[in-house]
């Protein structure tokens, strides 16, 4: 190896460094903003959940007081579960929903035309989610639409207790996640080779074991990722049980923004935050798993 | 039609139908009944009228939260989309070390319910005394949308593409000639894409508003005051508003989205 090859190396590398602080440097003020404005203020709650309101002071001594407030009383832990309650139902319900609308989208239509029926499909996903619950209390209300319905129909009497519970917290999350959904899933499945399918069937497999073995396995990425956006959405949102709700039972977010607005008590809020951090977390772990368990 | 084929559509059918059904039921109320002619938007319906929509303009708390929605979603979409492309290019055609990890910080606050990252905001700001207001909001929007931006501008940045740039350049293109008949054209829907997909999520957003938000509030947070006073006409034309300005966001986004897919399937 000669001295030029030698130049030529570390040239290369000095290219290389410029090259590196060039991308770096477009990347950084991306970068800064989301260090400055959300990983401080997630390390921020983190900080926050370990000080503690006595009355109106801040005690900025750490501990773990609000964790064990949060395990003594039962009105937080009942928020926890009728959380996770939901989310699970939410998301098995909207992938339930989801797949069949994605799957005949991408199997039953023309290619051409699928985009436009998929736009159709998730329309109403552009709509906020303040006003989406509030359409929803339209539908479902005591003077509704469906109860209003169903008595000028003659079929009951009375309205049917339709709004302020939790089938209509469930109902709205649903409504919303089976758009997104869709969107997941319909992605995995019009990227598999229809050849695929065709093979398995000249090879003996019936249409269940095609579906089961080829196009289920091959979607798994799609209903993970829809899954996974419907838990962050679901047990993080405030509004969809507090208009749809009633206050029959409180979810998580609403305890949360109990703790900000009514009691001022911003560590209590921030510990809360960290456990529906930590329950994201468990379900990405979760839902990792059992991609890579399904690849294997 | 042949009886298979016919079967085949009415499978069709009965699929989409009650799904379709599902989905557009609660719009479709909420819009018929912003024209109801009384003052409970419950059946039977009754008009068609305009009141509620004229209500709805003479009333200030509406128009001026129009405004604030308005300039917040404008400027911090301008501004998450300018990150994100800067972003896209600096990792998509540099050889950054720790790129992944990188990739990864960004992608990061899709992870995090938009109540959580609030909360952060709001302890922060106010550790730091930063006070509420529609600057304090904008900032966690662009929080919010700097990811789905990047994500959208960021898988334009494709091998293909830089294929096309290098092919420009073997046939003698100078480098603004390739940056401007080849890399501008190919990423303009990605960047108007990231721009709308941020504005519609920006307009539609409530809990981060609500909560770094004091005296000026969006239009989300004042349609959630107006549902303290229960079914009210008004409110259905406020939404219907929303939903309007959203649907037309979210359908050119589409199309801007679509058109690219087109061209590379025809490419």
């Amino acid at each position: 190896m000669g001295v030029t090859a030698v130049m030529a190396g570390s040239a290369e590398s000095a290219s290389r460094g410029r090259d590196a602080r060039k991308g770096l440097a477009l990347a950084a003020p991306a970068l800064l903003w989301t260090l400055a404005f959300f990983a401080l203020p997630s390390g921020a709650i983190a900080v926050w959940s370990l000080f503690r309101r006595e009355g109106a002071e801040l005690v900025t001594t750490p501990g773990l007081d609000n964790y064990r407030r949060f395990l003594d009383q039962e009105s937080f832990r009942l928020g926890l579960l009728n959380s996770v309650e939901v989310t699970l139902t939410v998301t098995v319900l909207a992938v339930l929903l989801a797949f069949p609308l994605a799957h005949a989208i991408a199997t039953r239509i023309r290619p051409e035309r699928q985009r436009l029926w998929l736009m159709a499909a998730v329309l109403p996903f552009w709509t906020s989610y303040v006003v989406r619950s509030y359409a929803w209390l339209l539908v479902l209300a005591p003077e509704g639409v469906v109860n209003g319905t169903l008595m000028t129909l003659g079929l009951i009497e009375e309205p049917l207790a339709l709004s302020f519970n939790r089938g209509a917290t469930i109902t709205g999350f649903v409504h919303f996640s089976v758009m997104l959904c869709t969107l997941t899933i319909y992605a995995s499945l019009v990227r598999i080779d229809p050849k695929l399918g065709l093979a398995a069937a000249d090879l003996g497999a019936n249409r269940w074991q095609v579906f089961t073995r080829i196009t289920l396995p091959l979607a798994a990425p799609g209903i993970a990722a829809g899954a996974f956006l419907t838990i962050v959405i679901t047990i993080g949102d405030y509004i969809t049980p507090q208009i749809l709700g009633g206050n029959t039972e409180l979810l998580m977010p609403q305890i949360i923004l109990l703790q900000i607005n009514r009691r001022a008590d911003i560590p209590m809020a921030a510990a809360l935050s960290m456990i529906l951090m930590l329950m994201v977390t468990i379900a990405y772990l979760a839902l990792a798993r059992w991609l890579t368990g399904r690849r294997r | 039609m042949s009886a298979a084929a016919l079967r085949q559509h009415a499978t069709t059918g009965l699929i989409l139908g009650p799904l379709l059904l599902f989905v557009y039921l609660p719009v479709a109320v909420l819009v018929l009944f912003s024209f109801h002619e009384g003052s409970v938007p419950v059946p039977p319906f009754e008009g068609p009228s305009l009141e509620w929509y004229r209500e709805m303009l003479d009333d200030e708390r509406i128009t001026d939260a129009t405004w604030n929605s308005a300039i917040v979603g404008l400027l911090s979409s301008a501004l998450a989309t300018l990150l994100a492309t800067l972003a896209a290019w600096g990792l998509a055609r540099h050889r950054v070390p720790g790129r992944r990890l990188l990739e990864g910080l960004l992608f990061m606050p899709l992870a995090v319910s938009y109540l959580v990252i609030g909360v952060g905001l709001l302890v922060a700001f106010s550790a730091v005394g930063i006070e509420k207001s529609l600057v304090a909001v904008g900032i966690g929007h662009v929080v919010l949308n700097l990811p789905l931006a990047f994500a959208v501008v960021y898988g334009q940045f494709d091998p293909e593409q830089a294929r096309l740039e290098q092919a420009a350049r073997d046939l003698g293109a100078s480098e603004p000639q390739v940056f401007l008949r080849v890399t501008v054209p190919l990423l303009r829907p990605a960047i108007l894409g990231a721009f709308l997909l941020s504005l519609t999520f920006s307009w539609d957003e409530f809990v981060v508003a609500f909560l770094l938000s004091a005296f000026d509030p969006t239009l989300p947070v004042v349609i959630w005051g107006m549902l303290r006073t229960g079914l009210n006409p008004q409110t259905n034309a406020a939404g219907t508003l929303v939903f309007l300005v959203s649907v037309v966001a979210g359908i050119v986004f589409e199309l801007a989205v679509w058109r690219r897919g087109r061209r590379e399937r025809l490419g």
